[in-house]
């Protein structure tokens, strides 16, 4: 048992967040964008606990808990942009909602 | 210790792609729970109970329940945005390269760094962080339980259910 | 004690702009009507008792400073004399009486608040005018008038038309606002001082009579008032005036604003008694618009165009007086004439709202019977117009004018005004035999709606009927010791015979078109239709083609350089860095294409390229 190495820890932050990234720009339903953003936020978390982890400090979980209180609050307010969306439009297509252009 | 690392982290990984790829919401919310899941088991494998216990019970229970009751609100059925996104290489090739060239910066990177700390498992208590919490971090604690009110006020404000004829009244009355 | 009644005579309808302003169509058209006829009805009380307190001489109130700059100082002051108070009651007492009528002409009308903040602030307006004891204050109320007269013409806005002709008016009068203008700058620089009462005591030590300075001072004060008093050669906006509502056509264009220039010089007497020939050019102007306008008003057939032609007439008469150095008999015209023209205007609008908007002689006729009240009104203030003798206002006023050129020995400028006469006399018959007798032109003058409100509709036309009789002549209160002498106050040889000789023309008016249009009407008709007569008619109808002219001369030229200028090719360079402005707005507008998931698309890219940059600059990262 000679440990986790620091960087795939990280690494696998990176693959997470990029997955999070693509599922961002490819998506253009609203659950599945918002679902990407919170992989995004869940992979910067895992970031500062790998790295609370790794130097034994403290201040990386305190970092975690802000986050994820970020990640309750950007959901809930997203959810309810949501269904404003869908009374809106009758569809969750961001696409749709796209009369601020020009 | 290092084996349930690797694996929760392959299964988080493949979730994770589940998710981005799936077409029905209530598949891609479960796809969204074990990807969360494995993460807290990451962290459990890393040496941090407490973070993974959070996962769990906050994300994994708390948030995506609320996103299970927004999904069942809306009575969505599977999209149809699948025909165009998936099937033509126009829609997807660029996003996909593009991350898949952060991704590779990043790794890069993080080579290039050197950190070479190992992670050895050691227990980081709950009780460390909650002294870190209540202690230097304090003012954080403040800020956050004013994000979430703020963000009680803006979901309760925004989520209500709108009325068409003042809808339609703003619009008639801008000059 | 006066000087309360003063301030509050023009802060009345400045309260009811302001209240019928800021109401923003809230107050209903019976308290617009209110608000509006009362204001200006508080006025006429205050103006009473400004003229019941008057000690005589002149009285000044200084309120505040208005500018301080160096020894720029113009105060909001006023200075009240006798020439003050007379125009005051008229604008107050005519103008109630207006308003009153309005009352009833603008029943149904839409907009009724605005016509009234209109109205009230113009009544503020030309109080200040006359009030100003500075030509900055007078100035101020000059333009004040100008902007209500253009909103007030431009009442029916949602016809183009009459957007133009108030545009037209507002640019005409503005070349005569111009010239004011450089006047005050040529007085100020000159005499260093804005005052009235300062200017007139200092220019004649300053200046030598007929001195240069002293000839362009006055050239530019008369460019203004001929702008504003619609006299040759800016007199072209006036007819087309006519498009406002008619109680507009009697208070401003008639009654008030078209005779603020006679004000303004009859205050200024000082400043052209040193200019004698300027003085000469102000009657030689008066005389030609007066008979310009006198054979244009011969050939309308729209019945307030020949009114407004008429006022014309009328005020060439009183700038024939000016010319002359009869100031007083100049003011005392101007308010005769403001009465019966304005009990002829409104007359006329009784007629026209009672034939449902019908202002076309040709259509209308044999009223008589059907609108006795009007055709009284008309009958009345007609007489007036031709200065039927001793029975009328008119004929005292208009007597004292042709003395008064008589006496300065201008026998031209009084064959003129005996000429004038007698085309009065014709054109008025004509007037009223038009419009009053003869068949109906259509169903609305077949049956026509008269006006029944005794308040509103009756009681202004009697009252001004009574004052457009000898009793309007009356009640003047004559302002001989306010101006410098008369020609016609050293000697009184020939008054009498010129008194017959004015009988004479008015009376050879009348019996002349009664001839000609009670027993050659056909005759009449004939040469009208054909040949020389039908280009005469022509070119008077159309007022001897003036706007014709200023449109091939100015206009046209202007429009002309205009579009040279829109090919100018230092213009395109400045214009560059507009061009390309808009092509990277075009640009960026594109990205500007509404859809988040593009927005996410370039800021990943952005943020990737920063990162690959990173990982490959050389010992980056690290």
């Amino acid at each position: 048992m000679n440990g986790i190495p620091m960087e795939h820890g990280l690494i696998l932050a990176s693959i997470l967040f990029s997955l999070g990234l693509a599922g961002l720009m490819l998506r253009r339903s609203m659950l599945f964008v918002l679902m990407s953003l919170e992989v995004m936020l869940n992979s910067a978390a895992l970031a500062f606990v790998v790295g609370a982890t790794a130097w034994n400090q403290p201040d990386g979980q305190a970092m975690f808990l802000l986050v994820i209180t970020l990640a309750a609050a950007e959901a809930s307010v997203g959810l309810a942009l949501m269904i404003q969306l869908y009374q809106r439009f009758r569809s969750l297509d961001l696409d749709v909602a796209s009369r601020m252009r020009g | 210790m290092e084996l349930a690392f690797y694996l929760s982290s392959l299964v988080a990984v493949l979730a994770t792609v589940g998710v981005i790829t799936g077409t029905n919401p209530v598949h891609a919310i479960v796809y969204l729970i074990v990807s969360l899941i494995a993460v807290a088991l990451v962290f459990f494998a890393l040496g941090a109970p407490f973070a993974g216990a959070l996962e769990i019970i906050v994300y994994a229970g708390a948030i995506m329940v609320l996103f299970v009751f927004v999904v069942m609100m809306l009575n969505l059925h599977p999209d149809a945005e699948r025909e165009q996104t998936w099937t033509h290489p126009r829609y997807w090739l660029g996003p996909s390269v593009l991350a898949l060239v952060l991704l590779a910066a990043l790794v890069a990177l993080l080579g290039q760094g050197g950190v070479g700390e190992t992670i050895d498992g050691e227990l980081l208590t709950a009780k460390a962080v909650g002294m870190t919490l209540f202690g230097p971090w304090l003012m954080v604690v403040e800020l956050s339980a004013i994000l979430l009110l703020a963000a009680l006020v803006t979901a309760s404000h925004v989520g209500r259910r709108s009325n068409p004829l003042r809808n339609n009244e703003n619009r008639g009355g801008t000059p | 004690m006066m000087a309360m009644a003063v301030i509050l005579s023009f802060l009345f309808p400045l309260v009811g702009t302001l209240i019928l302003a800021f109401s923003a169509g809230r107050l209903g058209p019976r308290a617009s009507a209110t608000v509006g006829v009362g204001s200006v009805g508080l006025a006429a009380l205050a103006t009473l008792w400004a003229v019941l307190t008057h000690t005589g001489g002149s009285q000044g109130v200084t309120l505040w400073n208005w500018i301080s700059v160096g020894d720029f100082q113009p105060t909001i002051g006023l200075a009240v004399d006798g020439l003050t108070l007379v125009m005051m009651s008229v604008i107050t007492g005519v103008g109630f009486l207006i308003h009153l009528f309005a009352a009833w002409y603008m029943t149904g009308e839409a907009g009724i608040t605005r016509f009234y903040a209109w109205m009230n602030l113009f009544v503020f307006s030309m109080l200040l005018l006359v009030l100003g004891d500075n030509l900055l204050l007078l100035f101020l109320g000059w333009e004040g008038v100008g902007l209500c007269s253009y909103g007030l013409i431009g009442y029916y806005y949602q016809n183009s038309a009459n957007g133009q002709a108030a545009f037209k008016a507002f640019v005409v009068t503005r070349i005569g606002d111009v010239f004011l203008a450089l006047g005050l700058f040529l007085i100020f620089m000159e005499l260093g001082t804005l005052d009235i009462a300062t200017i007139l005591a200092r220019a004649p030590e300053l200046w030598e009579p007929g001195s240069t300075t002293a000839n362009l001072a006055a050239l530019l004060v008369l460019g203004g008032a001929l702008g504003k008093s619609a006299q040759v050669p800016l007199h072209t906006w006036l007819p087309d005036a006519m498009a406002g509502p008619t109680p507009v056509s009697a208070l401003i264009h008639a009654a008030t604003m078209v005779t603020a220039g006679v004000y303004l010089i009859a205050r200024l007497n000082g400043l052209f008694l040193l200019a004698p020939d300027v003085m000469l050019l102000v009657g030689v102007i008066g005389a030609a618009s007066l008979l310009l306008a006198a054979f244009a008003a011969l050939a309308q057939t729209d019945i307030k165009r020949v009114l407004a032609y008429s006022t014309m007439s009328q005020i060439g008469y009183m700038f024939l007086a000016l010319g002359v150095g009869a100031f007083d008999a100049a003011i005392f015209h101007l308010v005769t004439h403001a009465f019966f023209k304005a009990l002829l205007f409104l007359s006329a609008g009784a007629v026209i709202i009672s034939c449902h908007h019908e202002q076309d002689m040709g259509k209308l006729g044999g009223l008589w019977r059907k609108l006795p009240v009007a055709y009284g009104g008309f009958i009345v203030g007609g007489a007036a117009l031709v200065a039927l003798p001793l029975v009328t206002a008119g004929f005292f006023s208009k007597d004292e004018i042709l003395w008064q050129a008589m006496a300065a020995d201008q026998t031209g400028l009084l064959i003129v005004g005996l000429l004038g006469a007698v085309l009065t006399g014709l054109y008025t018959v004509r007037l009223i035999l038009g419009t009053f007798h003869g068949e109906p032109g259509s169903d609305h003058a077949r049956h026509p709606e008269p006006g029944t409100n005794v308040f509103t509709h009756h009681l202004p036309l009697v009252v001004l009927a009574v004052l457009s009789t000898f009793i309007g002549a009356w009640i003047y209160p004559g302002l001989g010791e306010l101006f410098p002498q008369a020609p016609g106050e050293t000697t009184d040889s020939g008054h009498t015979l010129l008194q017959v000789l004015a009988m004479g023309a008015a009376i050879a008016g009348l019996a002349l078109a009664g001839w000609l249009f009670l027993m050659r009407r056909q005759w009449l008709d004939d040469i009208a239709r054909k040949g020389a007569g039908a280009r005469l008619w022509t070119l008077w109808h159309h007022a001897w083609g003036f706007d014709a002219l200023f449109d091939r001369v100015l206009v046209r030229p202007w429009q002309w350089s205009v579009r040279m200028l829109r090919f100018d090719f230092i213009n395109m360079i400045m214009n560059l860095p507009a061009v390309v402005a808009r092509v990277f707005n075009a640009g960026l507008v594109r990205a500007q294409n509404g859809r988040t998931r593009s927005y996410a698309l370039v800021m990943v890219f952005g943020a990737t390229l920063i990162l690959v940059a990173l990982a490959l600059a050389p010992g980056g990262g690290a």
